[in-house]
Formats: C-alpha cells, sequence, structure tokens
C-alpha cells in the first residue's frame, strides 16, 4: 500500500529536482533562491503542525534570528559564508529549545499564544538590540566566500550552493518524518494520551521536534539573509510567522511536496502583487481567508484526493461516490 | 524602598491602569468568545483598531462625536463580527479547531491591510472629549484617563455580573459546557454563538474608541496590543473572566512600574512574567486549561 | 394494531451515523399519548441513539420521526424541544457551572402546561434544600431526579429519558421508578431507555426490543410478563 501512495510523491520530487537543477537557466536566480528559502521555512514548520499537531505561531522568532546573526557575522564580524551559516541555525535551535521547554506542556490553543507572544517579545528584543540595526535593519550583507573558495557574489554560484542546502534541509526533514522517531511523533499527533500510556515521554518528542524545525527554520533564514542580502524587523515579524503558515496550508499541511509548492505560489503571487502596493496584505488576506475557507487540504492534499478517487473508480466504480465527501478527510491530516 | 518622586510614581501607576484597563477589555473579551465557541479570536485586535476607525471616520464624515461613537461604533463591529461568525467561522466549527484560529486570523490580515491601505500606516489624532484635568496633590489626574479606567472597571464588573448573575449567563455557562443539551431544552445555541461572538467584537470595538484620544488611530494599533493581551491572557488563564480582568489590571500596573525603574525592559516585563509563569506554573495562574 | 388516533410520536424507517458509521439501520417505533413505551437492549444495540435522533442530537439522521404529526428529521434540537419533546440524557447532564435551582431554571418554559418550580420542590424537597448548591455536588440519584425535574418545568408532553436508573442504589432506582409513574398517572407521554429489564417491565406499557440499530421485537406489558423468558433471551449476554 504505502508504494502505491509513494510513487506519485516520488515523481514529483524527481520532477522538483530537475526543475531545481536547470532552474536558473529558465527563471530569474535570486527568485528562485528566495522561493527555495521559503519552501525550506514552510518545510520546517510543517514538521510541527502536519506531522506533530502543534500550530506554533512564532516560527518568524527562528527565521528572522537567525538572519540576523548570520548577517551580522558576514557583515560586522567578517566570518566566513557556511560558519555563518551554520551558526544562524544553530542559534534558531538553542532559541527553539527555550521556547519548545516554555511552549510544549501546553497544549493546543495555549501553545499557538504562547509561540506567538514568546516571538513577539523576540521581537522588541530585536528592535532594542544594537546589533539588529534597529528599523533599517542589517542591509547589504556581503555574501562572502564559501570555504574561502567560491565566491557566493555571484547568482548562480550562490544558487547551486542554496539549492544544495535547501534540498539536504528537507531531506533532514523527509528523514525524520519517515524515521521510527516520525512514526512516534505520529502517533502523539493521531492520539496523544495512548502515546503517553504507551510509554512514551511525550514531551520530549514534542521538544525534539520543535528543536529540529527551528534548527531548519534557521537554516532558511540564514540562506535568505545571504540572498536577499538583507535581514530586518520583517523577519521576525508575527506577519512572517503567518506567512509560513499560509504558505503550508496553501500547499497541503501534512504533505511533503505541499509546503514547497505553497512556498511557490506564495512568492510568486507576492511578486505579481507588488503593483498593488498597499494592497498586497488584504489581498493576501483573502487568499488566506478562502484557503481555510474552501481548500483546507491544500494543493497537494487535493491532488492527492482527485489521484486516489481516479485510482479508487478505476478499480471499483460505483464506490467512488462515497469517499469523495468534503472535509471527510482533511481534519485529520492536521488534528 | 525605591527613592522615586511621587508624581512619577502615580503618573506611571496611572499610565499602567489605563494600560491594564486596555488589557483587561480585551482579554474579556477573548474570554468570553472563547468561552462558547473554543476559537480565539486572532482577529481581536483588528477589530479593536476597526472600532477606533469608525469613531473617527463617523466623527469626520458624519459629525458624530465620540460619545455616540461609544455607542455607535460597537454596534457596527459587532454586527460584522455576527455576520463573520454566522456567514464564515460556523462553517469551520467541525473540523480541528486550528482552522477557525486561521480563519480569524486571516480576518485580522485583511482587516488590518485594508485600514493600512486606505488610511495608510501614519496614523490620525482623535481629539480628547473630556480635555483638563484635576491636581490630586500627589498627581495630576487627566478627566479623560480617570473616564478611561472607570469605564473599565464598570464594563468588566458589568459582563461578570451578566455572566455569573442572570437568566442569559446562565443560558451561555450550560451551552459552554454541553450546547447540545442546552438546544434540546429549546434554547437557540447557534443563535447565543452568533450574538456572543459579535458582543466580543463589540466590546474589542469599544476599547478602541476608548483608546482613540489617547493613542493615535492608526492601523497596527490592534495587532501588537493583541499579542500581549495573549500572554496576558497565558499568565491569567482564560477559565475564569474575572481572572483575566485582574491579571489585565495588575499586568498593566506592573509595566508601568517597570517602565519607572528600567525603562528598557518595559515592553517585554509582561512576556517575562510569562515565561516564569510557564516555567512555574505551566497550567497558567488560573489552572483551569480548556481543550 | 389497528389505531384510529394518530401516535404522538412516530419513527419510521430511521438511520443515523457517528461520522462513517451507521448506528441505526431504520428504526421504526410509535408512541402513544399518554404511553409508557420502553426501549430494550444490549449495549450498543441503538438505544440511546435512538433518543438521541428524535430530540435532534444526531445531525446524520433520515427517515421519518414524527411529534404530534409534524415532521422532524430535518429539524434543529431547539425546534423539536417546542413540539413538547424534552430529553434527558444517560449521563444526566448536570451543568457544574450551575447552581441546583440555576440548573431547575435553566430549560426555558415552552407551554404554559409545565410545573411550575414550586411544584417541584414540593414535589421534591431535596432540591429545595440543596437549591444554592453547585450542581454536580449532588449525589447521583439527587442529580438524576435534578435531571427529570428540570424538563417538567418546560411543559413537554413527551419525555425522552435515558436510562434513569444506570448507577443508582435500588432504594434510589425503586424512587426513580416511582417518579416515573407518577409522571405516567399525570398524563406524561414517556419514552424509556432501560438495561434493567425488571424496571422496564414493571413500567411499561409496551416494550421495544433493539438490536443492531433496528426494533427486532415488540412485547405488549401482557407479553412480557407472561413470556419474561423470551424478553430475558434478548438481553442475556
Amino acid at each position: 500500500m504505502p508504494r502505491i501512495s509513494l510513487n506519485p510523491a516520488a515523481a514529483i520530487f524527481l520532477a522538483l529536482l530537475a526543475f531545481g537543477l536547470v532552474g536558473p537557466l529558465l527563471v530569474y536566480p535570486v527568485f528562485l533562491m528566495k522561493v527555495m528559502c521559503f519552501a525550506l521555512f514552510a518545510s520546517a514548520f510543517n514538521l510541527l503542525i502536519g506531522y506533530v499537531g502543534l500550530l506554533a505561531f512564532g516560527h518568524a522568532m527562528f527565521f528572522g534570528g537567525a538572519a540576523y546573526v548570520t548577517g551580522y557575522l558576514l557583515k560586522v564580524a567578517g566570518w566566513p559564508a557556511e560558519v555563518s551559516i551554520l551558526a544562524g541555525a544553530t542559534a534558531a535551535a538553542v532559541l527553539g529549545v527555550i521556547t519548545g521547554l516554555l511552549a510544549i506542556g501546553r497544549q493546543g490553543i495555549y501553545f499557538a499564544m504562547i509561540t506567538l507572544a514568546l516571538a513577539q517579545m523576540f521581537f522588541f528584543f530585536c528592535v532594542q538590540a544594537p546589533f539588529t540595526g534597529g528599523e533599517n535593519g542589517l542591509t547589504a550583507i556581503p555574501r562572502g566566500h564559501l570555504f574561502g573558495l567560491l565566491d557566493l557574489s555571484d547568482d548562480v554560484s550562490l544558487y547551486y550552493v542554496v539549492f544544495a542546502i535547501v534540498a539536504s534541509g528537507i531531506f533532514l526533514i523527509y528523514r525524520t518524518i519517515h524515521s521510527p522517531f516520525g512514526q512516534v511523533l505520529k502517533g502523539i499527533r493521531d492520539n496523544e494520551p495512548r502515546a503517553i500510556s504507551l510509554g512514551y515521554d511525550v514531551n520530549r518528542f514534542k521538544l525534539i521536534a520543535f528543536t529540529i524545525s527551528a534548527f531548519v527554520s534557521g537554516l532558511a533564514g540564514a540562506l535568505k539573509a545571504i540572498v536577499l542580502q538583507l535581514a530586518t524587523l520583517v523577519d521576525v515579524s508575527w506577519t512572517t510567522s503567518g506567512e509560513v503558515v499560509l504558505m503550508t496550508l496553501m500547499g497541503g499541511i501534512g504533505t511533503v511536496v505541499g509546503p514547497i509548492l505553497g512556498a511557490a505560489v506564495i512568492i510568486t503571487m507576492q511578486n505579481y502583487l507588488t503593483g498593488f502596493a498597499e494592497w498586497v496584505v488584504t489581498i493576501q488576506g483573502l487568499v488566506f481567508f478562502f484557503t481555510v475557507l474552501i481548500f483546507r487540504r491544500g494543493i497537494a492534499g487535493e491532488a492527492e484526493r482527485i489521484y486516489r478517487n481516479f485510482r479508487l473508480r478505476a478499480v471499483s466504480p460505483p464506490r467512488s461516490e462515497k469517499t469523495g465527501r468534503q472535509d471527510a478527510v482533511a481534519p485529520r491530516n492536521a488534528a | 524602598m525605591l527613592d522615586l518622586p511621587a508624581p512619577a510614581l502615580f503618573g506611571q501607576l496611572l499610565l499602567g491602569a489605563i494600560n491594564g484597563a486596555f488589557y483587561a477589555l480585551l482579554s474579556l473579551g477573548l474570554a468570553v468568545i472563547f468561552g462558547l465557541l473554543h476559537v480565539v479570536n486572532f482577529a481581536h485586535g483588528a477589530q479593536y483598531a476597526l472600532g477606533a476607525f469608525c469613531a473617527y471616520l463617523l466623527l469626520k464624515f458624519a459629525g458624530v462625536p465620540y460619545w455616540g461613537a461609544l455607542i455607535l461604533s460597537p454596534l457596527i463591529v459587532g454586527l460584522l463580527g455576527s455576520a463573520f461568525e454566522r456567514l464564515f467561522l460556523r462553517r469551520l466549527y467541525d473540523v480541528d479547531n486550528i482552522y477557525q484560529l486561521l480563519l480569524t486570523f486571516s480576518l485580522a490580515l485583511i482587516i488590518e491591510g485594508t485600514l493600512r491601505a486606505l488610511f495608510g500606516s501614519s496614523g490620525f489624532p482623535y481629539e480628547n472629549p473630556l480635555p483638563g484635568g484635576i491636581n490630586l496633590g500627589f498627581m495630576f489626574m487627566p478627566y479623560y484617563r480617570a473616564w478611561v479606567v472607570a469605564v473599565s472597571i464598570v464594563l468588566c464588573v458589568a459582563t461578570w455580573l451578566v455572566i455569573e448573575k442572570t437568566k442569559l449567563g446562565s443560558y451561555l455557562r450550560a451551552a459552554t459546557e454541553r450546547p447540545d443539551l442546552v438546544r434540546t431544552f429549546g434554547i437557540n445555541v447557534p443563535l447565543m454563538v452568533t450574538v456572543t461572538y459579535g458582543a466580543g467584537a463589540a466590546l474589542a470595538a469599544f476599547a478602541g474608541v476608548l483608546a482613540a484620544p489617547i493613542y493615535q488611530v492608526n492601523p497596527g494599533m490592534g495587532a501588537n496590543l493583541l499579542i500581549i493581551v495573549f500572554a496576558v491572557v497565558v499568565i491569567g488563564g482564560m477559565g475564569s473572566l474575572m481572572g483575566s480582568v485582574v491579571a489585565g489590571f495588575g499586568l498593566g500596573l506592573l509595566e508601568g512600574l517597570t517602565k519607572l525603574v528600567y525603562p528598557t525592559a518595559s515592553s517585554t516585563v509582561i512576556f517575562v512574567v510569562m515565561a516564569l509563569v510557564l516555567l512555574l506554573r505551566p497550567a497558567g495562574l488560573a489552572g483551569r486549561e480548556v481543550h | 394494531m389497528p389505531e384510529t388516533v394518530l401516535p404522538l410520536l412516530s419513527l419510521r424507517d430511521v438511520c443515523a451515523n457517528y461520522g462513517p458509521s451507521r448506528a441505526l439501520h431504520g428504526v421504526t417505533l410509535d408512541v402513544h399519548s399518554g404511553e409508557l413505551v420502553t426501549l430494550v437492549g444490549r449495549n450498543g444495540a441503538g438505544k440511546t441513539t435512538t433518543l438521541k435522533a428524535i430530540a435532534g442530537l444526531m445531525r446524520d439522521r433520515t427517515g421519518s420521526i414524527a411529534i404530534g404529526g409534524a415532521e422532524t428529521i430535518r429539524l434543529a434540537p431547539e425546534k423539536i424541544a417546542r413540539l413538547g419533546a424534552a430529553y434527558c440524557p444517560e449521563e444526566r447532564g448536570i451543568f457544574a457551572s450551575l447552581s441546583v435551582e440555576e440548573n431547575l431554571l435553566l430549560p426555558p418554559v415552552l407551554h404554559q402546561s409545565g410545573y411550575s418550580a414550586d411544584d417541584i420542590y414540593q414535589l421534591f424537597p431535596r432540591l429545595y434544600e440543596r437549591r444554592s448548591s453547585q450542581g454536580t455536588k449532588l449525589s447521583g440519584g439527587e442529580q438524576q431526579i435534578l435531571a427529570i425535574a428540570r424538563i417538567l418545568r418546560t411543559g413537554a408532553k413527551l419525555l425522552l429519558l435515558d436510562e434513569p436508573t444506570e448507577g443508582l442504589a435500588p432504594v434510589i432506582v425503586d424512587q426513580i421508578g416511582d417518579i416515573v409513574r407518577i409522571l405516567r398517572q399525570r398524563g406524561f407521554t414517556i419514552l424509556l431507555v432501560e438495561q434493567n429489564f425488571e424496571f422496564a417491565s414493571q413500567l411499561a406499557d409496551r416494550i421495544y426490543v433493539v438490536e443492531n440499530g433496528r426494533v427486532v421485537e415488540h412485547f405488549s406489558a401482557d407479553e412480557a410478563r407472561s413470556q419474561p423468558d423470551r424478553l430475558r433471551a434478548y438481553l442475556s449476554v
């Protein structure tokens, strides 16, 4: 059974991988890199909401925090790129451990509010901290050299470095989900009391997942700081936390390719919307609104449902009607 | 004790009480909505800003003064809130409750984004309807600020009385526990839900009108406040209405004092308290968790 | 059974689902005005679900449920209540955040024919004594009495009682039996779900046996008393 449902996903992965490799020949590389950063960010977020059932509402803290650290190390301390990136992601992981320790004990809605509040505290900290550049942020961050050799100021070289890191990050998430550890996470998502009664230290599992998610979010933020040469308060603001939720939801919560597709759609949309300048937030809000109301499964979720229905109809035509019911599956994925 | 001049101390305490009044009003509205709907209303801050803008627009285009806006603006925002619940939010009661949260969040984006697009981010002043003040000897008390604190306390107590002591309140409490059973008694719970959401939004709008003369009327006024209110709610717990009100005022005062002692920490002190509470009493001070 | 009078409650081929799983597979039964009818059957047979379907609590229900001739299959629970049906759940449904008196006065009076609070306090002095304590602080038996008493105020004609004796001591069971008998004498129509076979056969005018979400057998009071073994066979595990 799992082999059958895995194959189309694998096909999509191969297609994405192939597109990623030739991407810079077709599309403006900086745009693609931005999409990849957010795809990684959304994948990290999805690890929590899709596979542990935790709605974290403060992931901008890890994304933006890492962007600041990496940006500062490159610009002011003049560290090499690879060390700066790693330091940024590690800083995010540390923030993740702290946030996780505080938030993991509370459930559901409270978890969302606590993570949001802690992220806001971090935001206020960034407003005042001396190394963030305050309202202006860190601008013109030098991209530096990878291992002192490869000049990253060249868009195409940077592109393949970013591509490699993002692909490894997403692979890390994928491995986590499909490992025995990931099975336990899904068990916790589906029935926490049962996981507890089976003797699992549920909070420890959640904390580890949260830390991985924070680390990968940080990786995404660090890359973003290098790609756009910019780290600002926007990166740590609650709107960014909301944006990653939207990307994941739009792509499909609890699917591996979903967040990638969601990030691509939202970033593309933002690109096209720059002409509407001041109405961008409203439009994004409306898209969010109707995604929640009528498109909760997201792109990958809907595609999977159509594919399943199609297969089912091919196997046993008369029975397909019942499985086609709206909302029969979607909420479980997210719960 | 700290060696502080009395006027500065009382001045900061008053500022703290004002902030506390807004924390209390907003967390009360959140708690009322949460009690019956089990929805965290992420649009609460936007509804607060909408209330302030309503007052501003009513004054500018219809000549409605502050006191009229104090009634009309909550009414308008309350009706809009009820319509939102009835037309959209209601469709999500059968699915996981994160979707309800996300829908209110997206509503917040729509409201705030639209206000920003129409009116810009800089904001507008709103004239103080009660200028002047009185010298109390130890401090100067502006009339308007006294009014804000007083009316907030009255409103909080009134809300508490309605819920704890009236027939309607008993419907609300019962419907919070077992909405289905309450419906079999012939009580229209879905209508109550619509009205309750509207009332919560109206309460936020009322706070927005109150805030207009003190802070500026601007699109971002709600979002930042709401996150602080979330921290207040985590500290006080959403289980009890009184808990959220007391926590609101208490934390406002604490913030005021911090501004005096160590100004740098004043914007984060509430979050620090939240973190401490989470470490020491993971279930929150009120200790009642609703799943 | 030829009947010229329309039954007060009439179910025809009622099906209901809990999510994807079907709980009722076509229940058909009638309850006439003034009757006390009992549903018996094993755990999970569909007795409680039948009551919930009548009260409107099973959203996914099909078939026909008529109360006083009015079709209710698509009505919301609050509308069904206005037709004179009142539901008393198995777990009693006493509200913890309400006092005993608030619990009693909670259901609005929908028809003037109901009991007043004074009548009820006279009938159940214990409730009066404890009127200001928290509803759930009452003993199980007292909670059951409160749960029944509270729907008498509304003027409902049709009482849907779900296992009022469950988990109660024999003395209290007798007391509940007396109350149900009195209500029957005062003209209430009662549909009672009961696992307690003795209790059911003593009180009921008629008994329906429910199995696998269907009515599989029907006994009059006389039949139930003359052939207790046949009835018991349905309930034995």
